[in-house]
């Protein structure tokens, strides 16, 4: 009697120990690890600086805490090389043991990332700024959810603007990799059904600086050029087109006039006025949210604190994501437990407020968003800055095409002639 | 001239000097002999197999220790130290042998090393089973095989294109090639996939074993890693090799000799060549995919900074820059403000080429030397 | 080379060229000339910015990988003077007196006590490369940096012949190169301070015995070489803008050019810059996939069969 006692007695206290051991884990107050990774270094070190300022943002908005735990935000930087990038969220997720990892910003470095995320089932993963079709198209992993919609959601509705301002001939000029490919995608698939005609697309080597042999083969008899080009590139281009002589009108991509392209430092941001674009966001857009984000943005990092006059969009994508995860986090009260699977759960049904809308998952754990068409202006203080003409919601991956009509975009996808 | 006659030739003098005169054996004519090589062989009487012989005399204590803390290591590691910072240290230190081997021992200093790895990878991912449908499925080992063959193949090309180059000029050139394969293999999407190149290029499942796990890489890459180890040390004594470190030293005097000075060099791009394509194929495996990313003109130049921060005199100093380069490139975001690491590793390389020449090797022998000497089986410092 | 072989060059190179231009000619005339514009005027920044590489290089056996950072430097410093002050030409000497100084210190520092020691330069300023690189990313942030044109220089020049528009600008640069190229043939060819630096090259000793302080006319030399890099870093800050990367770029393309051309000739350099930019251009407007990668071919086909360039000087 008194050994089974004596058992019994030892065996609830360990039972005990044992439960109190493994709650402290999840229990209130112990710090959750949240690794972000961003291309601090390389073509994009402008855009990733600025997206952990979204992230961190997210963060600050929550006062740092979330369901009762404190947030760590461990960083980890890429330059855009896939590699790099895999180094990068290995570290952080088998040497800095994070508990999600937020990331990575280019295209190439999140299919590699996805791959990794399957070898790694009990981690999540939720996209940073990475826009490929094939992230979530392809071989989509269960772990890697990406809450910001991807470059050809982004350019659906231009199509139709442009022919309703009567661009009936339109000549590409984009850069030559997979994220110009999906924006092209995504204008050309409305535009050429619409009537539009794509007769010359000019794809043009990532990072190269003289444009002068593009711009002098623009035939005579197009309307507008769509330029799909990213930072350093869309400013040489501009440059060299107005200093040629060019007159033609243009067309944005959503890298092409986003805030860092805007904000060069340079006169001859003029000729960009009244150019239409797509993205997923607009400046000077009416909505109470999105007039919130932008100011919080502009009050935790002034200008002078090396941040952009208003948000680019490698800070609204980071935030997004960055919220998406602290949202369920609080959902499931920090409970990362039984390999997080309550936890992408609630991801996966999550219906994210973001400041432009609300976001939803498809079955890919691909959002399904909104997407604006918007112009460039001159504001009254002399900055320039986007206005809306349009805003198409509910954008999904199909772009609302038919799952056997769908085709990827490639060089010579689709084509209009 | 064969093994056998150089031998003949070599002990002919001594014999001819010794017996004249009494005197220790004359030092002989233009090579400049591996500082060891002259003096008596303590095994000569053994009956000993010859390889035996080998491995008693080039192992030591240190070898032994060495050797035993590699295989203990991954057991006391974590995973993530094992497969990221040792796997990974070891591939590169394997592609930064082939540029020690070229530099230290052939005096010729060659960019184009890791993109001759990076043929070797882009030839496996082509020929070999990936994500992207260009891939040609083949079986494994049959892929390997001519990865490292056509990126052989293609590293003697280089070299006979550069051989007539020296120094600067061969810098150049091989950075030329290397940029230039950037380039094609960025550009072109029907064999390279542009910019996305390829992904899921892993190792196979053989004998029951992923060798993609951190335990079995690691142990794969020790494997290679030392075989190119031993390798360049076993090659630096031969007479191909010791010719080779003449035609480092004094091409024209070897060229009167009568040896074939450019077929020496274009044979050290060659044996270079495949100690990289190894290299690259452990490279590709390790990252599970390729991209031009892995082979432009930062990485070049990365596996110079490895070579030249172990220092180019032994073949160890490959390993020691590969290990430091690794450590820096993982940790070096955790100590300083993170987008500030490239000055970090800047700043060592720069501090270790303006103080010490020859890598962290030279600095170790310069406190060897103050405190005692013990010389051992290294490549005379050239004249430039 | 003899006869036979010369001829035979000429015509392997020249004939496929002739055959391209005509076809080129007769389908699209305007994109012929307009390319041929765009290639000399960007041959005139790579001259700008190489020859300094060559003088250092060609005349002092210095090797400075660090060039492309020089560049980067000038451009930089030009463009905030630029900004500050509104005056161009004042941000032209900004640029080009900042990289002279630069490139004073790292010759009388670092390069001067390794003389004759090619590879330890070669690391010694790729490692300052990486160093310099980083620190003016910190400093100007990795933002994209686009100077204006002076006003009297913006926009297109018209009613050309066949061509319609082209950039003022970009003729300015034309310009601009042949007038640096020839002062420096001048400065070399003509002058006492160019039979100075000569001399020295050819035998320091006796240029010392004979009394003159070798020391200030290898650091001279020097400073101008750094200069040159620093001016076409503000030539180039209009026409490219100014972005990390940048530096690796104009090094490739001087490397090139000077090995192409050969060390230590300024009409080598010259040569080498045509060939180059004329490749480049064209390349981008007929077939802009594998433009980058002929550029390179060439490079190595020329190292191939002349390994020290086509009007290169033995050591």
């Amino acid at each position: 009697m008194k050994m089974t006692k004596r058992i019994w007695i030892h065996s609830v206290v360990g039972a005990a120990t044992a439960a109190a051991l493994t709650s402290v884990a999840w229990a209130q107050g112990a710090p959750v690890k949240i690794g972000v990774l961003a291309t601090l270094e390389g073509p994009f070190a402008a855009g990733g600086a600025d997206g952990m300022r979204g992230a961190e943002l997210a963060i600050r908005q929550r006062g740092g805490v979330v369901a009762g735990r404190k947030i760590e935000m461990v960083r980890a930087s890429s330059n855009a090389n896939p590699d790099v990038a895999v180094n990068a969220v290995r570290k952080l997720v088998e040497q800095d043991k994070v508990d999600l990892v937020v990331g990575p910003l280019s295209g190439g470095e999140g299919i590699a990332v996805k791959d990794y995320s399957k070898t790694q089932p009990n981690m999540t993963f939720i996209n940073g700024g990475s826009g490929a079709q094939a992230t979530t198209l392809q071989n989509p992993s269960p772990n890697f959810f990406r809450f910001n919609t991807e470059g050809a959601q982004w350019m659906v509705g231009l199509g139709k603007a442009a022919v309703d301002k009567g661009y009936k001939r339109v000549m590409v000029i984009a850069e030559d990799y997979a994220f110009p490919y999906s924006q092209v995608q995504g204008f050309m698939s409305e535009f050429c059904r619409l009537g539009g005609k794509v007769p010359v697309k000019a794809w043009v080597p990532l990072g190269g600086k003289d444009y002068s042999s593009v711009i002098a083969r623009i035939p005579k008899d197009v309307d507008a050029l769509l330029v799909v080009l990213g930072g350093a590139d869309a400013v040489n281009f501009l440059n060299q087109y107005e200093a040629a002589g060019g007159d033609k009108p243009m067309m944005g991509g959503s890298i092409t006039v986003s805030q860092d392209v805007l904000n060069y430092r340079g006169k001859r941001r003029d000729s960009l006025v009244g150019t239409i674009s797509a993205g997923p966001y607009a400046d000077s857009f009416d909505g109470a949210d999105w007039k919130a984000f932008v100011a919080d943005y502009q009050k935790n990092y002034p200008v002078s604190a090396g941040g952009y006059p208003s948000p680019s969009l490698f800070a609204l994508v980071y935030y997004t994501n960055m919220k998406a995860a602290l949202d369920a986090l609080e959902q499931v009260k920090g409970d990362l437990s039984g390999g997080q699977a309550k936890y992408r759960e609630a991801l996966s049904k999550l219906e994210l407020k973001m400041p432009t809308g609300t976001v939803k998952l498809d079955s890919n754990r691909q959002a399904i968003g909104t997407t604006f068409v918007t112009e460039v202006v001159k504001d009254s203080k002399g900055d320039l800055t986007t206005r809306v003409l349009r805003k198409v919601d509910n954008v999904d991956q199909m772009l609302g095409m038919k799952r056997e009509e769908f085709q990827m975009g490639s060089r010579d996808v689709p084509a209009c002639p | 001239m064969s093994a056998a006659q150089w031998r003949r030739a070599m002990n002919g003098g001594l014999r001819h000097a010794a017996g004249s005169s009494g005197q220790p054996p004359v030092r002989v004519q233009a090579s400049a002999v591996a500082s060891g090589a002259a003096a008596v062989d303590p095994y000569a009487d053994s009956d000993a197999p010859r390889w035996l012989k080998f491995l008693w005399r080039t192992l030591s204590a240190r070898h032994v220790l060495t050797f035993g803390l590699a295989l203990v290591f991954p057991f006391v590691a974590t995973p993530f130290f094992t497969f990221q910072v040792a796997a990974q240290a070891l591939v590169l230190g394997l592609i930064a042998l082939s540029l020690t081997f070229l530099g230290g021992y052939g005096g010729i200093v060659s960019l184009a090393q890791m993109s001759v790895a990076g043929m070797a990878g882009y030839a496996l991912a082509i020929l070999g089973a990936s994500s992207t449908p260009i891939s040609l499925d083949w079986p494994w080992w049959l892929a390997v095989i001519f990865a490292v063959l056509i990126a052989t193949v293609c590293a003697t090309v280089i070299g006979w294109l550069s051989v007539r180059t020296e120094g600067i000029y061969t810098i150049m050139i091989t950075l030329a090639f290397g940029v230039a394969f950037y380039y094609l293999a960025l550009q072109n999407y029907t064999l390279f996939n542009g910019f996305q190149g390829f992904q899921k290029v892993y190792p196979p499942h053989v004998l029951g074993v992923n060798w993609r796990d951190p335990l079995p890489f690691y142990f794969l890459s020790l494997f290679w890693a030392m075989a190119g180890y031993f390798a360049v040390k076993w090659i630096v004594r031969t007479p191909f090799g010791v010719a080779l470190q003449g035609v480092r030293d004094n091409p024209r005097r070897m060229a009167a000799l009568g040896f074939n000075v450019v077929a020496h060099r274009v044979a050290a791009y060659a044996v270079a060549g495949f100690m990289a394509a190894i290299g690259g194929v452990l490279m590709v495996w390790y990252n599970g995919l390729i991209t031009p990313g892995s082979v432009n003109t930062g990485w070049q130049i990365n596996i110079l900074v490895i070579a030249v921060l172990g220092g180019m005199r032994h073949p160890i100093g490959a390993f020691l820059g590969a290990i430091i380069f690794v450590l820096l490139q993982t940790f070096a975001i955790d100590l300083i403000d993170r987008e500030r690491f490239n000055l970090v590793i800047g700043v060592v390389f720069l501090a270790i080429v303006l103080f010490s020449p020859d890598g962290l090797l030279g600095l170790w022998a310069k406190l060897r030397r103050r405190f005692g000497s013990d010389p051992s089986v290294t490549s005379p410092s050239h004249r430039q | 080379m003899k006869w036979g072989t010369r001829a035979w060059a000429w015509l392997l190179i020249g004939g496929p060229i002739t055959l391209f231009s005509l076809w080129a000619i007769v389908d699209n005339p305007r994109l012929y000339f307009i390319t041929l514009l765009n290639g000399l005027t960007l041959a005139s920044l790579y001259f700008i910015v190489a020859s300094g590489f060559t003088l250092v290089f060609g005349l002092m056996r210095n090797v400075n990988l660090a060039h492309g950072s020089l560049y980067l430097l000038g451009g930089y410093v030009g463009f905030f003077v630029a900004e500050k002050t509104g005056w161009w030409v004042l941000a032209l000497a900004a640029g080009f007196l900042a990289a002279a100084l630069a490139g004073l210190l790292l010759q009388t520092l670092i390069l001067r006590h390794m003389q004759g020691q090619d590879l330890r330069q070669t690391m010694v300023t790729i490692g300052l490369s990486i160093v310099v690189a980083d620190l003016l990313l910190w400093a100007f942030t990795a933002q994209v940096h686009q100077m204006d044109a002076p006003e009297w220089l913006q926009g297109p020049i018209r009613n050309i012949p066949l061509i319609k528009a082209y950039s003022a600008y970009r003729l300015s640069l034309l310009a601009a190169g042949i007038i640096i190229g020839v002062f420096l043939w001048w400065l070399l060819a003509r002058t006492t301070v160019g039979a100075m630096i000569r001399a020295g090259v050819d035998d320091r000793q006796m240029l010392a015995a004979s009394g003159v302080n070798v020391n200030l006319v290898f650091a001279v030399t020097f400073m101008l070489g750094a200069g040159l890099a620093g001016l076409g870093g503000v030539i180039g800050a209009v026409e490219l803008s100014m972005v990390p990367g940048e530096d690796t770029r104009l090094l490739l393309a001087s490397l090139i050019v000077v090995i192409v051309g050969g060390m230590g000739s300024v009409v080598g350099a010259a040569l080498g810059a045509v060939i180059l930019g004329l490749a480049e251009t064209y390349g981008l407007a007929y077939a802009p996939t594998y433009s980058v990668v002929f550029t390179f071919v060439i490079l190595i086909l020329v190292l191939a069969f002349r390994p020290r360039g086509i009007l290169g000087k033995p050591a």
